[in-house]
């Protein structure tokens, strides 16, 4: 055998495609299940936020960009034009299931990173295997992991959101992990000196102090949740994505331009979102 | 019985430190067991026992093992040898929880950079210790306010941390480890940070507190004139051993050797401090140029009764008096030279402390500093008294 796999080549690409064959076998149990229920899921989450007027998502986001961008019109203004665009250009609908799309996404990678950063800052060994395969996810191209995604979850919200998870979940662990070993040594050991266990210290002192490096990996995670699910939109995932790819397959310079207008649009205002809830608290 | 007792306690960091602690024991220095296994030795065999009530007082030069020492006591760092007991408890055998109610109950602890949690407020800070030890919030609220109360930050219970100047932070962390009223409080360079002037208050205050509340302080620091003033007991700490330990008479009596001895040296600052360090610039007046109408202006813009007179390359001519000057203002004199007088005291930069004080015992007026016959510098009187006080203002850049 090992012979041949000289001659004719290692057979990586086999391989992995056995290895996933098997997990999709295996898991069937677990995939086919979240593949229905939590489509269900995403399904029932836009579709009650598409029963939302427009003008009242209008103005509920914009007295949110009020009130966290400290009472200024500037945030508020824009994103109230940007969404009336949105809506005037015929895409509110996906902008809808972009945004459902992106919110799940971000919120299962924080779930999930959150916890995975803090077992790298306790340890070490946690630390030396995290790391490279966080930098394995980070390189390796986006579109490489729609192609297991389709495996597991068939087509849809589903696997865009699992592909979703798999690239964006690395900034927030990364952050929690720099956040919380940059806490300086001296609280660290008063919050010891006096006692703590180790979830008081986690709770009441390590993790406060990291909030606002953690909150940048979060605004990171959800930047490039939006960023891949447009690259979903290849797998059958709704929304601006898809636009843009129908247009660019029919070559239509108009329509993709309106639809990334639309993404720009939202990208900007999840970017002010995000950062912002975090200066506030600094 | 002695509330603490450390026995033989050592801390090697490094990966090896079972070969380490051999050499230890064959009486190997802490370089050559740093070149030999590649392990550092903190803390060498400290053995010392502290009585309750007294203010015991770890003193030696960064890098000597006392911040190593301090953090063996309360086990945040964890001994490679050696036991610590606390009430006879050994605190180097516990597990975690018992530890962790030792660390509640029985130890406070003031850190150098005061630590304070920067998202909580004063008063949150102050609860720190009662809230994860979850004792009911009007309680722990109570308790918090009095140990404020103690330090003198009653006002300031809702700032943050960062609107408080450096004194009144470490007044937080000290009303912190009060607040768990513990037998032991562990101040790890506590002071350290402050400036000379405030650092004085708070050793005043420190003694104080520490004679109406009985507490037991265990201090470290690397100044000899506050390991003095506040050690009812000194251990001196050199390359992780202690080597020696004594009240402070003991101590600057009969320094156990070498080591101790050069570090005593200095608290004779008269034979240390020399006429660089005291100096302040001086008020001058150009003979060429100016008249009495001009000395007279300097002086009372100065608040003085003298004026040192200096030609144009700042070569010592002599010094009028304001009485002469107005006299001579009166008078309508127009030269200085009439009213110059040139009996004034030099001495040079390099001048020792007993020297100065020998000649401006008798002078009236301020001592000049000269280096090749420029005007450098003038001493008065004050200041020589203040350097010799102890006076951390004195101006040591100019060694």
């Amino acid at each position: 055998m090992l012979k041949e796999w000289f001659t004719e080549g290692i057979p990586i690409a086999e391989g992995t495609e056995w290895v996933t064959d098997q997990i999709t076998d295996i898991f069937a149990f677990l995939f086919d299940p979240i593949k229905e229920h939590f489509g269900n899921f995403m399904d029932f989450a836009s579709e009650t936020l598409m029963l939302v007027p427009p003008v009242v998502v209008m103005i509920i986001v914009a007295l949110i960009a009020f009130f966290i961008s400290g009472k200024k019109f500037g945030l508020a203004a824009f994103s109230v034009v940007g969404l009336w665009l949105i809506d005037n250009q015929g895409y509110w609908e996906h902008l809808i299931s972009t945004f459902t799309l992106v919110l799940i996404a971000s919120l299962l990678s924080v779930i999930i990173g959150v916890p995975i950063g803090i077992l790298m800052a306790k340890s070490k060994t946690a630390e030396a295997i995290i790391k490279p395969i966080l930098d394995f996810m980070q390189t390796m191209p986006a579109f490489v992991y729609l192609i297991p995604a389709v495996a597991f979850f068939g087509i849809g919200m589903v696997p865009g959101i699992f592909a979703s998870l798999i690239f964006a979940t690395p900034p927030t662990v990364r952050f929690t992990n720099l956040g919380i070993r940059q806490v300086s040594k001296e609280l660290v050991e008063a919050s010891e000196a006096f006692g703590s266990t180790g979830t008081q210290k986690l709770l009441k002192v390590e993790l406060p102090m990291a909030k606002a490096t953690i909150m940048a990996g979060i605004n990171q995670t959800v930047m490039l949740a939006l960023s891949m699910v447009v690259i979903a939109s290849m797998i059958g995932a709704p929304g601006l994505g898809r636009e843009v790819l129908s247009s660019l397959q029919r070559a239509q310079v108009g329509t993709g331009f309106v639809a990334g207008i639309g993404i720009v649009i939202l990208a900007i205002i999840i970017d002010r979102f995000t950062q912002s809830a975090n200066s506030k608290e600094q | 019985m002695p509330i603490i007792e450390a026995k033989n306690l050592t801390k090697v960091f490094g990966k090896n430190p079972k070969q380490a602690l051999d050499h230890l024991g064959q009486g190997l220095s802490k370089e050559e067991i740093l070149k030999k296994t590649g392990s550092t030795v903190g803390v060498n065999r400290a053995s010392f026992t502290v009585e309750p009530g007294e203010i015991f007082v770890i003193m030696g030069l960064s890098g000597s093992g006392k911040s190593t020492l301090v953090r063996l006591i309360n086990r945040l760092i964890e001994p490679t040898q050696g036991s610590i007991l606390i009430d006879g408890q050994d605190l180097a055998k516990m597990d975690k929880k018992d530890l962790r109610q030792v660390r509640r109950e029985k130890l406070g602890m003031v850190f150098q950079r005061f630590a304070l949690f920067p998202n909580r407020t004063v008063l949150k800070n102050v609860e720190y210790g009662l809230e994860i030890q979850k004792v009911d919030p009007e309680k722990r609220t109570k308790k918090a306010h009095e140990a404020l109360k103690l330090v003198g930050l009653e006002g300031y219970a809702e700032q943050k941390p960062e609107q408080l100047s450096g004194g009144m932070q470490q007044r937080v962390g000290l009303a912190r480890a009060l607040a768990n009223d513990p037998e032991v409080l562990l101040m790890d360079e506590a002071f350290s940070a402050l400036d000379p002037l405030i650092r004085k208050d708070m050793q005043d205050e420190l003694i104080d507190l520490q004679s109406t509340m009985k507490k037991t302080i265990i201090f470290i620091t690397h100044d000899l004139d506050e390991a003095l003033r506040l050690g009812d007991r000194i251990a001196l700490m050199k390359d992780g051993s202690i080597v020696q330990i004594g009240t402070p008479e003991e101590i600057l009596m009969n320094p156990a050797n070498d080591y101790v001895e050069r570090f005593v040296e200095d608290v004779d600052r008269s034979k240390v401090l020399t006429a660089g360090h005291i100096m302040k610039r001086p008020e001058t007046i150009n003979i060429e140029k100016h008249g009495p109408r001009v000395a007279l202006e300097r002086m009372k813009e100065a608040g003085i009764s003298s004026i040192l007179v200096v030609d144009s390359k700042r070569n010592l001519k002599g010094y009028v008096t304001a009485d002469d000057a107005s006299e001579a203002r009166k008078k309508e004199v127009r030269d200085l030279k009439e009213i110059l007088q040139t009996d004034i005291k030099q001495v040079n930069k390099e001048t020792s402390m007993q020297e100065i004080f020998n000649v401006i015992n008798g002078s009236p007026v301020p001592v000049a500093v000269v280096e090749n016959e420029r005007l450098v510098g003038i001493i008065v009187r004050g200041a020589v008294i203040a350097a010799l006080a102890g006076d951390s203002e004195v101006n040591l850049e100019h060694a």
